[in-house]
């Protein structure tokens, strides 16, 4: 089956997101789904355009919305802070016709409505009917005992980013792991912040957050933890300090294409910063 | 607390942050699910309070509306449907207009840092707005460790993307401007 979207990477992607922006290729298509990446996209403004600069927080990523207009296409974002950003300025967009009308006069184009902003994991786990995934699995992830983390913005605030999981105790990440044949262990921790937007002015704070969450990941059982945010990912990778036994972050689409048994994911893991190919060894999933 | 009260700072604060202010009644969950509020001054119900008592420079000189990372739990959890984190984005950009000896100046070095980056190319470039942070900050040892990490995964690009529509993002700083303080100011208050 063929389906298209319009593609909203973000700034990380070709960053310290790479394997997600990498796996998210790959993944998708080998699954048949084309991703169409809006031409000339720019930043979403992240927690600084809120922080800082009021009105920017919306118009920023307005005109990503209008740039994407002409492809009328669900907009597929894999970070979700973007997503955040880009749900609220098409609301923006939706309600307020000053706003709608200042925005299209900067960009020289017209809102139609036509491009919803959509978490990548919403897309995945909503519109994928899960015999279809199953049958482009070659090799099932067993013995790997994931946490899922959604992390603050995927599905807060709820009238803006929810809607598509539970606000509080989120479930879809895990069903989808539990269909690439790995065994998801419960935890409380899904929706807690890792404190990212802090990461290089305030290494302590964000440190003993990213801690916390490793510990209760330990003490639920798992051997590793799996993200949707690229944000999350180089937090929680790159903050468990001297650990005696740092724990491996994937993200989602890493272990989907792994399931999948796609080359240029499995060349990804070599770089994280805590090397998770000893424990896939361990496990029989890598050679 | 301390200073002054000032008694249209609620209407002031409520109608920028687009938040019913007047409605919290204390119950504390925002501080219950709130991440950094170990780390705050003034947690994040007390802010909510000391805004309707009208505590305007012990609010803007506060180190806690910098301590916010915008995670939402707390207007997600607010029976009163008050997102404090709104409240704290209003503060701090009343704090900076007002020129107010910012409460965690690294905090806000950042931030501007990374909209200085944003405006000149379009698109975040990690090195240049880490420089330019480290320099404006004199925050210079941190995070060291990291970075090399990050170097030798590959994972911080020597070069910016610049987008052709660099004209459009500045629009939009200039008329964001116009209803809100959307340009970073120019000199540390």
């Amino acid at each position: 089956m063929s389906r298209a979207y319009a593609f909203y990477p973000g700034c990380t992607l070709h960053s310290t997101g790479v394997e997600y922006g990498v796996s998210t290729r790959a993944v998708c298509r080998a699954l048949g789904v084309e991703l169409v990446e809006i031409e000339d996209w720019n930043c979403c403004g992240a927690s600084s355009a809120h922080s800082l600069g009021g009105e920017l927080a919306d118009a920023l990523p307005a005109r990503n919305i209008l740039l994407a207009q002409p492809q009328a296409r669900d907009i597929a974002i894999p970070c979700a802070a973007c997503y955040g950003r880009l749900s609220s300025a098409d609301r923006r967009l939706r309600e307020d016709e000053a706003f709608r009308r200042q925005m299209e006069e900067i960009t020289g184009r017209e809102y139609a409505g036509a491009a919803r902003p959509r978490a990548l994991l919403d897309i995945l786990t909503s519109d994928f009917p899960p015999e279809e995934l199953r049958a482009r699995l070659r090799r099932p992830l067993a013995g790997l005992q994931p946490v899922s983390y959604y992390g603050c913005l995927l599905l807060r605030p709820p009238q803006i980013a929810g809607g598509w999981d539970d606000t509080e105790h989120p479930v879809k990440l895990d069903r989808l792991l539990g269909l690439l044949g790995a065994e998801p262990r419960p935890w409380t921790y899904a929706t807690d912040c890792c404190g990212a937007s802090m990461t290089l002015n305030r290494g302590d704070i964000v440190a003993r957050l990213v801690g916390r969450l490793v510990d209760a990941a330990e003490d639920a059982g798992a051997n590793c933890i799996v993200t949707v945010c690229p944000l999350c990912q180089a937090n929680l990778d790159g903050r468990q300090g001297r650990r005696p036994q740092p724990m491996p972050v994937f993200y989602v689409t890493e272990l989907l294409g792994l399931a999948m048994g796609l080359e240029e994911v499995i060349g990804l893991f070599g770089r994280h910063i805590v090397d998770p190919r000893p424990l896939l060894r361990r496990l029989g999933l890598l050679p | 607390m301390s200073g002054p009260l000032d008694w249209r700072f609620m209407d002031i604060v409520a109608e920028r942050s687009g938040q019913p202010i007047a409605t919290c009644y204390q119950c504390r969950k925002c501080t219950a699910g709130c991440p950094t509020a170990f780390v705050m001054d003034y947690d994040p119900a007390q802010i909510v309070h000391m805004v309707q008592m009208g505590q305007r420079n012990a609010l803007l000189s506060s180190q806690a509306i910098w301590m916010c990372v915008g995670c939402e739990t707390c207007g997600t959890r607010c029976p009163n449907g008050i997102c404090v984190g709104r409240i704290n984005d209003a503060l701090r950009q009343m704090a900076v207009e007002e020129g107010v000896r910012v409460g965690a100046p690294a905090v806000y070095q950042f931030h501007r840092s990374f909209l200085n980056n944003l405006r000149r190319f379009g698109r975040v470039h990690e090195i240049s707005m880490i420089v330019e942070y480290k320099l404006r900050s004199l925050d210079l040892l941190s995070n060291l460790d990291l970075g090399a990490k990050m170097l030798l995964a590959r994972k911080l690009p020597p070069l910016p993307q610049r987008i052709r529509g660099r004209q459009e993002v500045a629009r939009i700083f200039e008329t964001a401007g116009a209803q809100g303080p959307a340009k970073p100011p120019e000199e540390q208050p």
